[in-house]
């Protein structure tokens, strides 16, 4: 992600690397990235199943009262 | 030491019935008494002690309005030591006192299981109409929000103003994972031009630092001091400041990186820098619609921290706090403070590096990865009604009908778990007693409230069993007692005895 670009890290109170444990069972981020990438598409397949048939009424319905 | 942080989260859900005719007040009552007539038994609730017009700071402000409360609307207790009624026009569910932030969890999503039994209750029962469809969100996209409100046990002793100087840094961003993100704004406080999602479904509706109000001008520090426990001893901090969660990980780390602030507060060992903002309402704003996260906020010492970096320094300080103090506050012998400060430490990389990569962890990130695909496949824009659909179909509790529920996110607690608690009380608060006396003598049991319970045992007057601890009536408690007890009247000799 483009707007990713800029990370910023605060001093001091980061573990270094080293002290980071890294669990086996965990994927790598990026492997994980295209995992879910991947299964959101599987997702897309199907989501026309599950979305309300009008959606735009659908949306326009939904007023709810204020609450706390 | 910390007091321990017994705590709990109550959830107005959002309402709907399918079709022009709508009485959000009705339908919550049909949820609510179909549930209580179908799988529990109807027990009142008791208001003796309810002040929520009470202000921690020790005083009602001029021109504030205290909240009301109903007492003519559905309201059951439930044998998990919850409260399950209607509230301001919704269906809330009030979980048990809990422990620790992980047995808050399986709370929290007993409690969706728990809504979930009530729309089929509730469709059995009116089976020529349309049944309630029951959403767990904050907002209908039109400016109107409804809560999800945590409460934390603290120490009377600790003065207000620490803890709003402690907790406003943490309230403000931590939104970067209590979010569960919204298409769009609603309100005067963000630029609906400009920010096509945002993080979170309630920042924008906050208007105050601190204060009484939860309906309007709403605070990012509430003050209502109603500690429904001995007011001496104890204060119960009520948060009205975070989304309502589906992600199990967001709910665990909502709650547990709360209570680790509290403690720290309490045992006066915080971040060594002064994270004070400069205007935390504004602040708050900004985190929601910052989809970048490097939004620099402006501190009250002339420096500028990100909400990331904030979250960092406040992770340092408990990373420090928990070496010193352990981490027992949350309840247990450290296991549970354990799990928040990894999830809490993998959490804040996952932001660092790419939020994209939580989208199995956020929910924030889980829906606007899902409605960015969406957008791609179908090529439209952030203002397709299909968008807002699928959006507002991520918090649908019907199985069949749940976008949550399809994307499969990370879990923290077995489905067989948080299925006990929907019948079974937490065994480690007072809760477990008044879940049990319900479940067993339903009948004898006339009222019952958080921090008491009121027997009707044949013979006047009715007899008040008080329960202003809420770490006594617990299973170890309690548990050779009540099963020693014949009956509700031997149960109250006993008790006197």
């Amino acid at each position: 992600m483009a707007e990713q670009e800029q990370k910023r890290k605060s001093s001091g109170t980061r573990p270094t690397e080293g002290e980071t444990e890294v669990e086996e069972a965990t994927p790598a981020p990026s492997e994980r990235g295209e995992k879910i990438k991947a299964e959101l598409d599987d997702l897309l397949d199907e989501i026309d199943e599950v979305l309300e048939d009008n959606a735009e009424e659908f949306v326009r319905n939904y007023v709810q009262k204020g609450g706390q | 030491m910390a007091t321990t942080k017994v705590c709990g989260i109550e959830t107005e859900y959002g309402i709907q019935t399918p079709g022009p005719d709508q009485n959000p007040i009705a339908a919550s009552s049909v949820l609510v008494n179909a549930y209580a007539a179908d799988v529990e038994q109807q027990i009142g609730w008791d208001f003796e002690d309810e002040t929520p017009g009470n202000d921690a700071r020790g005083f009602a402000r001029e021109g504030s309005l205290a909240p009301m409360v109903e007492t003519h609307l559905a309201n059951t207790v439930l044998t998990n030591g919850a409260r399950f009624y209607v509230d301001h026009a919704h269906p809330e569910y009030s979980s048990p006192e809990c422990l620790t932030p992980l047995e808050c969890l399986v709370y929290d999503k007993a409690g969706e299981e728990v809504l979930r039994r009530a729309m089929v209750a509730a469709a059995a029962r009116i089976p020529d109409q349309a049944a309630p469809v029951v959403y767990k969100n904050n907002s209908d996209g039109k400016g109107n929000s409804y809560g999800c409100h945590e409460n934390y046990m603290m120490d009377r002793a600790v003065p207000f103003a620490k803890v709003i100087e402690g907790v406003v840094p943490h309230f403000v961003s931590r939104t970067l994972f209590t979010g569960s993100g919204k298409v769009g704004t609603e309100t005067p406080a963000l630029d609906a031009e400009t920010v096509e999602y945002q993080i979170s479904q309630r920042a924008e509706f906050f208007e105050e630092i601190v204060g009484l109000e939860t309906t309007l001008k709403r605070p990012i520090v509430n003050t209502r001091d109603e500690p429904h426990a001995d007011p001496k001893r104890f204060r119960r901090l009520h948060v009205i400041v975070g989304d309502a969660n589906l992600s199990e990980i967001a709910t665990f780390l909502k709650i547990g990186t709360t209570a680790i602030v509290l403690a720290m507060v309490e045992d006066e060992a915080g971040p060594t820098r002064d994270l004070s903002l400069s205007d935390p309402v504004r602040a708050l704003h900004q985190v929601s619609a910052d989809l970048s996260l490097t939004r620099p906020l402006a501190l009250t010492d002339g420096s500028t921290a990100t909400a990331l970096e904030l979250q960092w320094e406040l992770l340092g300080a408990a990373r420090k706090y928990a070496e010193e103090f352990g981490l027992t506050a949350l309840g247990d012998d450290g296991g549970v403070g354990a799990l928040v400060m990894e999830h809490w430490e993998a959490v804040l990389e996952g932001l660092e590096s790419d939020p994209a990569t939580l989208a199995d962890t956020l929910d924030w990130v889980a829906k606007r990865e899902l409605l960015l695909a969406y957008q791609d496949r179908h090529s439209c824009g952030w203002k397709d009604p299909r968008v807002a659909a699928l959006a507002l179909q991520y918090h649908d509790l019907r199985p069949d009908k749940s976008v949550f529920r399809r994307l499969g996110l990370r879990s923290l607690v077995p489905v067989a778990e948080w299925s006990t608690a929907v019948a079974e009380p937490p065994e480690g608060t007072r809760a477990w007693f008044r879940g049990k006396c319900l479940a067993r003598w339903p009948d004898a049991v006339v009222t019952a409230n958080w921090d008491s319970l009121v027997f009707d045992i044949g013979a006047d007057p009715l007899r008040r069993v008080p329960m202003m601890d809420p770490l006594k009536g617990t299973a170890e408690h309690t548990g050779a007692l009540l099963a020693q007890s014949t009956s509700p009247a031997d149960l109250l000799t006993r008790l006197n005895s």
